[in-house]
């Protein structure tokens, strides 16, 4: 076996700029696979990381008539806050947080928000909420890069604020914004105004009571209240892990074509190999060789394209990789209108099992492609191979 | 000192005694000034043919209907122009609302917060629309004086909630003083922003009682020149069949 690796080793760099373009050819689809996968793996990392720091926290529970897709839900969607969560809110390691529907206008133009009523002394979300302890004339709010941009609102405007209390009666306020945040996670910006919840509690006579409660990572109590449902951190990051595999699929058609190329290359070099060197193989024959032992020869030959271009893709590949990995890979459209978790840049990660199982998948690949066409080989006649007669 | 002691007393006693008699006759002729605003307003049903122009930043649009109202618990709605919202048909039962489009030959059920959504784009809310309640149910009214509005003079009033489930907390009515026809209402927010403002227009006289036929509401905080409610056709107290007010008439 040894003797076949030296053999094949020698016999694909005596075939010289034949060998080093189908071996670029694949290192090319092995950086290419690994770049796209760890793009994918760094994008689930920072989608759910930031819906940590952002969102979700470590999970959370949610009145049981809280429906984020719904909107007018959601003056119905509050209760009062359980009192056994009393010590981890003043802990600070649960989080209560009321949501209403509120109409604002910004210069006389109405857009109907949401009002998110935080704790500004939180510790559990990256907000900036305490801003909202600003002294100002008017009621201080925040809100999302996001909706400052499309309402075209910058920290000091002012915007007045329509809401309904507990009764359906009408109030409004004058509203100033004190911080503009940013976050790569659309749920927390958009049509979202920040106040303070005590704040929001007293202008809607809802004293007391929150829409949602979030744990910080590990706190989570997996048992709620009656009237609150739990949302653990896998069911809150189902739609990243949804997203992960729907573009996971669509990458695998990219994958399949880099290597189909790779492999129609190394196909027909093995297909030339054997059609031009039956002389050689003839004699391999007559030195003793199997023929099984002269199609391993031949197998091995063609599975080290997979190998040199293993070496040749950490050439160039470790140095763009690791580029990549550090000043990550800004997309060219604006992705915040995605809708998702998504960083406008993104910076792929690289797991050690990524970069195996893509090694290994290639290997096989390659393997089982050399080893088709020599097949050919036990069916050669020993001695018109030996005569270099065509067969 | 006794006799000046005394003397500041009782001159305290009667200032307090006139501000309570002037106080409570205030509050009476403005109830009774309110009373007459819905013995005008209100009836036991009626019938209308409307045109309802929503003004916009730069077009504006009518929506002409035809509408049977019973009390304040029922009433019935038909779109009939333009096309695009023509078949389209409303039914108000006690606090629900349902709706049925012809394009979709569907009815659906509006509730809780969609009653909030403006109508059709207009300045006024679903709920606007349905709450008919009388005002003398709703507000406790104060004669806080008479001003001179388009040439008529009228009472001001101003009315604070005396129930709960009330959409606007506060308001200020300026009324005819000799028709009693709101000819001008501003609602105010609980915090006392002014909210929306309403203006009666064409006020007529129907059988015993005056009616405006054009009302223009305005949200105040919002651009626009506001919503010209007009109304063409209208009867009082006619008998208005049954059916009517049932879903099955929505499909029909």
């Amino acid at each position: 076996m040894k003797l076949a690796f030296m053999l094949a080793y020698r016999n694909l760099l005596g075939a010289g700029l034949r060998t080093w373009l189908n071996v670029f050819v694949l290192s090319f689809s092995f950086v290419i696979i690994i770049w796209l996968k760890g793009v994918l793996t760094g994008w689930d990392y920072q989608a759910k990381n930031d819906m940590t720091h952002w969102q979700i926290a470590g999970g959370q529970w949610w009145h049981q008539a809280y429906d984020p897709y719904d909107p007018l839900s959601l003056g119905d969607s509050h209760a009062m806050i359980p009192e056994v969560l009393n010590n981890l809110i003043e802990n600070k390691i649960a989080e209560p947080m009321l949501y209403l529907q509120a109409s604002v206008f910004p210069d006389g133009r109405m857009q109907q928000a949401v009002l998110k009523g935080i704790r500004p002394e939180q510790q559990i979300f990256s907000l900036p909420s305490q801003k909202l302890d600003t002294i100002t004339d008017d009621l201080p709010i925040m809100i999302g890069q996001m909706m400052a941009k499309s309402m075209r609102l910058s920290v000091g405007d002012h915007l007045t604020i329509r809401w309904r209390d507990a009764n359906g009666t009408f109030d409004a306020r004058e509203a100033e914004i004190v911080s503009v945040f940013m976050s790569n996670v659309p749920a927390v910006e958009a049509g979202s105004v920040y106040i303070s919840l005590t704040e929001l509690q007293k202008m809607t006579l809802l004293h007391d009571q929150a829409t949602t409660i979030s744990f910080a990572p590990g706190h989570l109590i997996e048992k709620p209240e009656n009237g609150w449902e739990l949302k653990t951190f896998s069911q809150l990051t189902k739609s990243v892990d949804e997203m992960i595999q729907t573009k996971s699929f669509g990458q695998t058609v990219l994958y399949m074509v880099l290597l189909l190329l790779a492999m129609l290359a190394i196909f027909d070099t093995q297909v030339l190999s054997i059609f031009r060197r039956q002389r050689e193989i003839g004699t391999y024959i007559a030195l003793g060789y199997t023929r099984k032992e002269v199609v391993g020869l031949f197998t091995v030959e063609g599975s080290m394209h997979a190998v040199f271009a293993a070496l040749v893709g950490a050439v160039y590949g470790i140095p763009f990789l690791v580029w990549q990995a550090t000043s990550g890979w800004t997309m060219p459209m604006d992705t915040s209108e995605f809708g998702m978790a998504i960083a406008q840049t993104l910076y792929p990660v690289y797991s050690l099992q990524l970069i195996i199982t893509t090694i290994v998948v290639v290997l096989i690949t390659t393997a089982i492609v050399s080893y088709l066409p020599s097949r050919k080989i036990a069916k050669l006649n020993p001695t018109e191979a030996l005569r270099g007669k065509l067969q | 000192m006794i006799v000046i002691l005394k003397s500041f007393f009782m001159k305290r006693c009667l200032f307090f005694l006139i501000f309570s008699v002037v106080t409570n006759v205030s509050a009476q002729e403005a109830d009774d000034i309110l009373a007459r605003v819905d013995q005008n307003m209100s009836s036991t049903n009626r019938i209308f043919e409307s045109g309802m122009t929503i003004k916009g930043r730069r077009t504006s649009r009518t929506i002409l209907s035809k509408t049977y109202a019973s009390g304040n618990q029922k009433s019935f709605t038909e779109y009939l122009s333009p096309a695009s919202e023509k078949g389209t048909k409303m039914l108000k039962l006690k606090n629900q609302l349902w709706m049925y489009s012809p394009s979709t030959d569907r009815t659906i059920q509006l509730s809780g917060h969609m009653l909030r959504q403006s109508v059709m784009g207009s300045d006024l809310s679903y709920e606007d629309m349905m709450d008919d309640r009388k005002l003398t149910e709703i507000y406790d009214a104060r004669l806080i004086g008479e001003e001179t509005l388009d040439g008529r003079k009228t009472f001001l009033l101003e009315l604070t909630a005396k129930v709960s489930d009330v959409a606007y907390y506060s308001q200020k009515v300026w009324v005819d003083n000799e028709r009693f026809v709101p000819l001008r209402q501003e609602m105010y927010a609980k915090g006392g922003k002014l909210l929306k403002q309403t203006e009666m227009k064409d006020v007529k006289r129907n059988g015993n009682r005056w009616f405006p036929m054009t009302v223009i509401y305005k949200d105040m905080l919002k651009q626009g020149d506001g919503t010209v409610f007009t109304i063409t056709s209208i009867v009082f107290d006619q008998p208005i069949p049954d059916h009517i007010f049932s879903k099955a008439s929505l499909k029909q």
